[in-house]
């Protein structure tokens, strides 16, 4: 017996109202972008306020079900077999022997439900799960009926081309399909939380474009690959990512001759967010996101967010604010970004900084700091957003 | 730009005549020297003449050479073969504290999983093993010694011919292991005259192709394989040869002993001045011994006040490629254990380079490279945390 068809749940979507179809079909085409590349001939179609994905010949089952579970909008992913209508005879047998099969230990309760668009099959379909239903206890003594809380719920749907059967839900990943809500930039390091950052956000259908500073030529080549690897991560659930790769190193190397030492970070990150809001708004983004928890470090104190917020026109959406470390770490696993994440590489925030940074820096005195670099800061970012690298990671 | 390749500790660029060779026995002799057939056989020829070559070297008997994929595997092998072999004599291990890696994890392994007791012995503020610690340690339960040739990190020459006699004098039959895939190539190494049983040397150290390294085990050793196949090299270590490599091996080592009293000299010469210069920079130190009885090719250097991986990428931008503590490890840049090892003061554990030289460095890239740090230290040192 071989899953030949995924029926795809959605949730949320459902409540749409007339912008549905945009869902729906926004969803068909994330669906086809994640089976892209894997082996099998896959069609993902819209029916009867459904999506479904027909699998032809030999495909990857494992992979195709990994895949699935990274599209954003489906909260469940359901393997049905597909049969041929034999007749009712044939279908009793081939349901018990896919109760014995997806089942084997049996001790379960269920139940059976039927959906007949094929209107002129013989049975109705109080008869067509009345029968089937008869037929598995008969088969296996020790599987019961419940029908108002089963643990199983058997579903076949006959239909004008085929009988489809199935009974599993694999849970989806949840949210809303990727580019139904706009894009917004993520401010990208190669730490934990900034790739977590980007998956939260980018789960609620909104589009990620990335912004990543380096200082070459004192932070390693690898550094940079390591961010690209973390891209390429989130761009497996939010859809490509377009990364910004800035160099800082002139910038930070100003900053540190001009301005109190204590103040560096806190001026470091006002000035990547002027850059990161600039990139966002060159490519109509709605908002940043950054992977701040308030305070974790010097400068995620409320007065280290509320200075650095002080630079920015665009909303700055920080999905990780309440979480603790540990939170953050266990999304970082669940979404695979972890063991890249954590892979040791200076970076910008590392070198050249302040060994003890103000913790609690006041919008006013940081303004002030920020006019000794007048002479030059303007050409120095001007610089620095001229020379971007852009990778598209996908 | 022109490179500088200043990290010859961490690998050196293949002779041109090794990847020539190479290739021809990739592509023409390929044959198995397993098989009956005359391709069998020519390919069974290169690694007669490599055991030859390495057996001349080393004034030991073509027998008594094995091959294998590397330093690493080759130190895994003499320990873990050796250590097995010889169990029933007594379950006691000595090594020093600042071996490579592929000592320490395998001592490491054998202490844990295998139920051996392992001696770490510690060095002098040069580097050098103590020899007072290693008789101290020797006892009846005492079955292997290992101990390096010349420090990765800080070009230290350990007193191997010392070593070995204080254990022989103690029992002859405790075996004495040298990783010598920094000292081979750099200096002559006869195992019999310094009473070594085992000796391991890398390929791609020697202007060799990597994935190549070779054993001397003197053919009284007992050993049990680490890998088991088809029992090729009288099944201690079993697998096809990698024929090439060991052609590539051979001529490598060949190719460096020739001439290689000018070539050590013109190193010592280089390191020298090197140290000279280099050392007008405030606030540097040299890590390890300076003079003759240290490894003509490695220079350590401390430069307080600098993060070691930034000054690195720093000398990068300029086309000079050195590392940060011993490359082997540098995906890890924890502090180096051998730094620790020999004391070095607290500034300088996360600010050290390693400058590593080859027969190919020149004086005008020494000088460059002194040059280039004149420039920068004091630049990074500005923008040092504080």
């Amino acid at each position: 017996m071989q899953f030949s068809t995924f029926l795809l749940k959605y949730g949320e979507i459902g409540v749409k109202g007339k912008n549905r179809y945009l869902f729906e079909d926004a969803l068909v085409r994330q669906v086809r972008r994640a089976l892209r590349g894997v082996d099998g001939t896959f069609k993902a179609y819209k029916s009867q306020g459904r999506i479904y994905v027909d699998c032809e010949g030999g495909y990857d089952y494992e992979e195709t079900v990994e895949r699935l579970q990274k599209v954003f909008g489906l909260v469940g992913i359901c393997p049905v077999v597909r049969l041929e209508d034999k007749g009712f005879e044939e279908l009793r047998k081939s349901v018990v022997a896919y109760m014995a099969e997806v089942y084997p230990e049996r001790d379960l309760t269920f139940k059976v439900e039927t959906r007949r668009a094929k209107k002129t099959y013989p049975k109705n379909s109080m008869e067509i799960s009345c029968d089937l239903g008869e037929a598995v206890l008969e088969a296996f003594p020790e599987i019961r009926v419940d029908v108002h809380d089963p643990d199983v719920t058997l579903h076949v749907e006959i239909r004008t081309d085929a009988v489809y059967v199935y009974s599993q839900v694999i849970p989806g990943a949840g949210g809303m399909p990727s580019g139904t809500n706009g894009k917004a930039m993520l401010l990208l390091s190669g730490g934990i939380d900034s790739p977590v950052a980007g998956y939260m956000i980018a789960r609620r259908g909104v589009g990620i474009e990335a912004t990543y500073f380096h200082a070459p030529p004192y932070t390693s080549e690898r550094a940079k690959q390591k961010v690209a690897d973390l891209a390429r991560i989130v761009a497996g659930y939010a859809g490509p990512v377009k990364l910004h790769v800035v160099n800082f190193t002139d910038i930070q190397l100003y900053i540190y001759d001009k301005c109190p030492h204590d103040e560096l970070t806190i001026i470091m990150r006002r000035y990547m967010m002027r850059i990161a809001e600039h990139f966002a708004k060159e490519s109509g983004c709605l908002g940043l996101i950054t992977g701040e928890s308030i305070g974790q470090v010097a400068s995620q104190t409320m007065q280290s967010l509320a200075a650095t917020d002080d630079v920015c026109a665009l909303p700055v959406y920080r999905p990780v604010i309440g979480l603790d470390k540990q939170d953050i770490v266990d999304i970082a696993q669940k979404i695979g970004t972890f063991e890249t994440s954590i892979q040791p590489f200076e970076d910008c925030c590392t070198i050249f900084v302040a060994k003890h940074p103000v913790t609690k820096p006041r919008v006013d005195i940081i303004r002030r700091s920020e006019e000794s670099l007048e002479e030059k800061i303007e050409e120095l970012v001007k610089t620095a957003i001229d020379t971007v690298e852009v990778i598209e990671a996908e | 730009m022109k490179e500088i390749y200043l990290d010859n500790s961490a690998t050196t660029k293949a002779y041109e005549s090794v990847g020539d060779l190479v290739r021809k026995v990739m592509c023409e002799d390929y044959g198995n020297p397993s098989s009956m057939h005359a391709k069998g056989v020519a390919a069974e020829k290169y690694i007669r003449d490599a055991k030859e070559t390495l057996a001349g070297l080393w004034k030991v008997q073509p027998k008594e050479i094995f091959f294998t994929s590397g330093g690493t595997e080759s130190d895994n092998l003499a320990l873990m073969g050796a250590a097995r072999a010889n169990a029933r004599a007594g379950k006691h291990l000595i090594t020093s504290a600042i071996e490579h890696p592929a000592i320490l994890n395998t001592m490491r392994h054998l202490e844990e999983e295998e139920g051996f007791r392992v001696t770490y012995l510690p060095v002098d503020r040069y580097g050098r093993v103590s020899l007072e610690a290693l008789k101290e340690s020797l006892c009846r339960e005492t079955i292997l010694v290992s101990i390096m040739y010349v420090n990765n990190e800080v070009g230290s020459v350990q007193p191997i011919q010392e070593a070995a006699g204080i254990v022989k004098a103690y029992n002859k039959n405790i075996l004495f292991h040298v990783d010598a895939v920094q000292g081979f190539g750099k200096y002559r190494i006869y195992p019999k005259r310094l009473k070594i049983d085992m000796c391991s040397i890398s390929g791609h150290k020697i202007h060799g192709p990597k994935g190549i390294g070779a054993l001397y085990i003197d053919e009284r050793v007992k050993i049990k394989p680490i890998v088991f196949g088809g029992e090729q090299q009288k099944n201690v270590r079993s697998g096809t040869e990698n024929v090439a490599g060991i052609a590539g091996l051979a001529l490598a080592a060949r190719t460096i002993y020739d001439g290689l009293d000018g070539k050590v000299a013109r190193m010592r010469q280089l390191k020298r001045h090197f140290i000279e210069e280099v050392t007008k920079i405030e606030n540097t130190t040299i890590h390890g011994l300076h003079d003759e009885t240290s490894a003509p090719h490695i220079i350590s250097v401390g430069f307080a006040g600098i993060r070691s991986e930034v000054l690195l990428h720093a000398l990068e931008d300029k086309g000079i490629y050195v590392s940060s503590g011993s490359a082997c490890s540098s995906n890890h840049p924890q502090v180096s254990g051998v730094l620790r090892g020999i004391g070095a003061r607290q500034e300088f554990l996360d600010a050290t380079l390693r400058f590593s030289m080859s027969e190919f460095t020149t004086a005008e890239e020494i000088d460059t490279t002194i040059r280039t740090l004149y420039n920068i230290v004091p630049m990074l040192r500005r923008y040092t945390r504080h």
